[in-house]
């Protein structure tokens, strides 16, 4: 019985597709090294080392932190054009993953297994980095300086190459949480945060230092569901006078506009990652169709926190520093806290590379950071970085956006992550970026 | 006879895959596990369209079903890795079958009291409500946005040196080639020449003795399976579930990569896979080596080029092939003639009861009588057949007229 078969076909087809697929891949080729450099790990030749990560480029965390990666590509290349990492030039692939967990898990397999990166460097997000985080351990990828502060990066007996970078979201509360504690004592206070690991690390800081009894209200939102009105109504109704919201910036936008819609103006306290305020402005006159200082005059007086040197401090080495580096690699966008970030994220990168030796194999990086005494760099506070601790900063400063600026009020404080240990003053002053811009071996 | 022909088919395509597979960098083998992921899912949906005349827009949210309960399973019952190590996930990927299968049974009932429009809506519904908002809404129990993150291990007979991504592929393709066998099976058996009557006239196939709710419902149960099975394996694939996979557009792209395809067309499903995962990865591929730019748009924009892709490729193959590639292929190298009127304009009629009387599923029917002993009954056939139980009258009109025609037959009984 002559009969064409589908199941047989439909074989045919996967076979000749999976040939197709074979023809195109190709295997990388290593190149011999002359001189001293080698290609001594995976993602590194004489030449270049190439790094990776995934980065909001589109999606719900886009506004703002789409600036990130692009600022931290500014400072490689200008360490490039100043003589790269003994030599070598840094490649930095970011590709996007819409902050889509799911997304996140194909592009970082995209980086690891086509584009063999050495590093993720500073993948971008609680929940989409989550995704990754095992996978990338299993792989013995280093997987350094995520951009987000869970708590969830530092635990080094079970993902022994991750590392955090900024002060990570307890530390924080509690920093928050002492400052709200002694400064609105007797306060109704109302939390609002992301239903993830960030807000919940957060408000678990934050539960270390504030009373129970103060706390009248505990709404959440979920990123992809800008419908918040019933939360910030409910944080009304609960008469809460103090709001402490741990949410990434456009939340924190559609938190002040759905409050603005209720005539209700709480104290606004907002986690470092979700105050940038040339953001903030910018997306509160999009989302209210406004223009002009509309944005800018809402966000005066949310207190916040600041782990780098305040972009209005124009007189710090710091701050002069990465403005250069912008006016001259990443001038289309504007110098706001994101650029500063992903600068100064780029400046520990080529720091620990430097540490990490000449010819480094991966778990020469990861040794780097173990050894602990990791120079402090643009950082306000100490790195927490040691073989038992995988967290980054340890402190930051208090701040209120005054004019466009997150002005300081005091000075650094820092503390740990446990439930008990204290937030005391650091008072040694930070330490200048070295005169070429690049830290030295 | 027949299914040892399939077996042997499949066993020979798992031989050349495995093969193959260790020629391949690990990214490509990466890629064969998802497009195998979504070829079974999309599988599904192409014998529920092309086969029983149904149509579902929702296929989206069985695949997320299938995909939570294996995540839900590994992480919620030790008992399975702790007594079955590594090969665990087989028996949670049954289980997660099993699992939609259910929920197929479910929606099938409702859904076998729609017809057309009504039933895309009804499905409509489920892709846009059902992940998302049960994900968030029990975030203790589906992890919220976040998802949950689910494992596979490579079994320690291959022993240590054995790339992961090697077996992540050998597993998601023997699967698929597991679902593919049954589906052809099914395809080709009483089932399927039933559905293929009931496609081609309800009252018809009812008057000759089909139990048309229960095909219908069983039809649902079918492609809700494969979805679910898809969806286990797309969760291994990505390590990760969450609610961002399972989006009103994953259901599209498994409804459009069918129609590319071919409907009911298994090997159609293969090729509208390959569409659907590679197609999106390769432009933004391309637009990340322009510096994340594209025809000189913007960066925002740039992102949404490998979605537009998709759509003008949709078109392109439209119009090319109104069969689809399957039927294209068909037409440009088979042996038959060409097919009249493609699965879809079947379906633009289902809006109407009975038009041409019992004649018109002549074929069907015998088929479904003859059990095999007649006309086979077999897909190609079935379409290559249509245009001979049509009137002349019809046969000579262009395919736009006839559509138009059918669109003010509905009209009519309106």
């Amino acid at each position: 019985m002559r009969t064409p078969h589908k199941a047989l076909g439909a074989v045919v087809v996967l076979t000749s597709a999976a040939m197709a697929l074979a023809a195109c891949s190709s295997s990388p080729s290593t190149k011999k090294s002359s001189g001293a450099l080698t290609a001594s790990a995976p993602g590194i030749t004489a030449t270049t080392i190439t790094i990776g990560s995934h980065q909001p480029l589109t999606g719900p965390a886009a506004p703002g932190y789409s600036e990130i990666a692009p600022a931290s590509n500014a400072y490689f290349q200008y360490v490039n054009a100043h003589g790269g990492i003994y030599g070598r030039k840094i490649i930095y692939k970011y590709l996007d993953d819409g902050y889509n967990p799911t997304n996140t898990s194909t592009v970082v397999h995209q980086l690891v297994l086509r584009d063999n990166v050495y590093a993720i460097f500073n993948g971008l997000g609680t929940p989409t980095h989550l995704a990754v985080v095992s996978y990338l351990n299993s792989q013995k990828v280093p997987d350094v300086f995520v951009a987000s502060g869970c708590e969830c990066w530092n635990q080094p007996s079970l993902y022994p190459e991750t590392f955090g970078w900024q002060l990570d979201y307890v530390r924080e509360g509690k920093i928050l949480g002492r400052y709200i504690e002694q400064h609105f004592k007797g306060k109704k206070i109302g939390y609002f945060y992301q239903n993830d690991e960030f807000g919940q690390d957060g408000v678990k800081g934050l539960g270390y230092e504030i009373p129970k009894s103060q706390v009248v209200a505990r709404e959440t939102y979920v990123p992809t569901d800008v419908k918040i009105g019933p939360a910030v109504a409910a944080l009304k109704a609960a008469g809460a006078q103090v709001v402490v919201s741990f949410s990434i910036p456009a939340f924190t936008a559609l938190l002040k506009l759905n409050a603005l819609g209720l005539n209700y103006n709480p104290t606004l306290v907002v986690s470092d990652v979700g105050s940038d305020p040339i953001t903030l402005a910018g997306l509160l006159n999009a989302f209210a169709k406004k223009s002009g200082s509309f944005g800018s005059s809402l966000i005066n007086g949310i207190i916040t926190d600041g782990y780098l040197p305040s972009l209005g401090d124009t007189s710090n080495p710091w701050i002069q520093l990465f403005k250069k580096v912008h006016d001259q690699y990443d001038a289309k966008a504007p110098l706001d806290g994101n650029v500063l970030y992903g600068e100064a994220v780029a400046y520990t990168f080529v720091q620990a590379m430097f540490k990490a030796g000449k010819n480094p194999t991966r778990q020469d990086l990861i040794n780097a950071l173990n050894a602990g005494n990791f120079p402090q760099g643009p950082s306000v506070a100490p790195f927490a970085y040691s073989a038992t601790d995988h967290n980054g900063m340890t402190g930051a400063y208090i701040g209120i956006i005054k004019n466009g600026v997150i002005v300081p009020q005091g000075g650094v404080l820092v503390t740990d992550d446990s439930p008990t240990g204290p937030v005391t003053a650091y008072t040694t002053p930070q330490p200048a970026p070295p005169a070429s811009g690049i830290p030295s071996p | 006879m027949t299914l040892a022909r399939h077996l042997a088919a499949a066993a020979a395509a798992a031989v050349v895959i495995a093969l193959i597979s260790v020629q391949l960098g690990s990214y490509r083998d990466y890629q064969i596990a998802e497009v195998a992921a979504y070829v079974i899912a999309v599988a599904g949906l192409t014998v529920l369209i092309g086969l029983s005349g149904q149509i579902s827009v929702g296929n989206g949210a069985f695949m997320a079903l299938g995909a939570y309960a294996t995540a839900l399973l590994q992480l919620r019952v030790p008992w399975l890795p702790a007594h079955l190590g590594g090969w665990s996930i087989v028996v949670i990927f049954l289980i997660s079958v099993v699992v939609t299968a259910a929920g197929g049974a479910v929606v099938g009932v409702a859904a076998a009291r729609l017809r057309g429009p009504y039933l895309a809506g009804a499905t409509l519904l489920l892709a846009v409500a059902f992940p998302a908002a049960v994900a968030d809404r029990y975030a203790g129990v589906f992890g919220g946005d976040q998802g949950l993150g689910v494992t596979v291990t490579t079994p320690a007979a291959l022993g240590p040196a054995f790339p992961p991504t090697r077996w992540l592929t050998w597993l998601t393709c023997a699967a698929a080639l597991a679902g593919l066998v049954l589906l052809a099976n099914l395809a080709r058996s009483r089932v399927g020449r039933s559905w293929r009557a009931l496609r081609d006239d309800e009252v018809a196939a009812a008057l000759s003795g089909i139990n048309v709710a229960r095909l219908r419902v069983l039809a649902f149960v079918v492609s809700a399976a494969s979805a679910g099975l898809g969806g286990s394996l797309l969760a291994v694939v990505s390590s990760i579930v969450s609610p961002g996979a399972y989006t009103l557009s994953l259901s599209i792209g498994l409804l459009t990569a069918a129609v590319i395809g071919g409907l009911g067309s298994l090997l159609g499903a293969v090729w509208g896979s390959l569409l659907l995962a590679l197609i999106p990865g390769y432009l933004s591929n391309v637009a990340t080596s322009h510096g994340g730019r594209l025809f000189g748009l913007p960066s925002g924009a740039t992102s949404f080029v490998p979605i537009a892709a998709y759509g003008v490729v949709l078109i392109v193959v439209m119009l090319a092939f109104p069969s689809g590639i399957q039927g294209g292929l068909r037409r440009l190298f088979g042996p038959v003639a060409p097919v009249a009127a493609g699965p879809l304009a079947r379906l633009a009629r289902r809006g109407r009861r009975a038009p041409a009387g019992l004649p018109a599923s002549r074929h069907g029917l015998a088929a479904a009588r003859h059990r095999g002993s007649g006309p086979r009954g077999d897909d190609r056939r079935g379409q290559a057949g249509e245009p001979s139980r049509r009137s002349g009258r019809r046969h000579a009109r262009t395919r736009d007229t006839h559509q138009r025609q059918s669109e003010h037959q509905e009209e009519g009984t309106r």
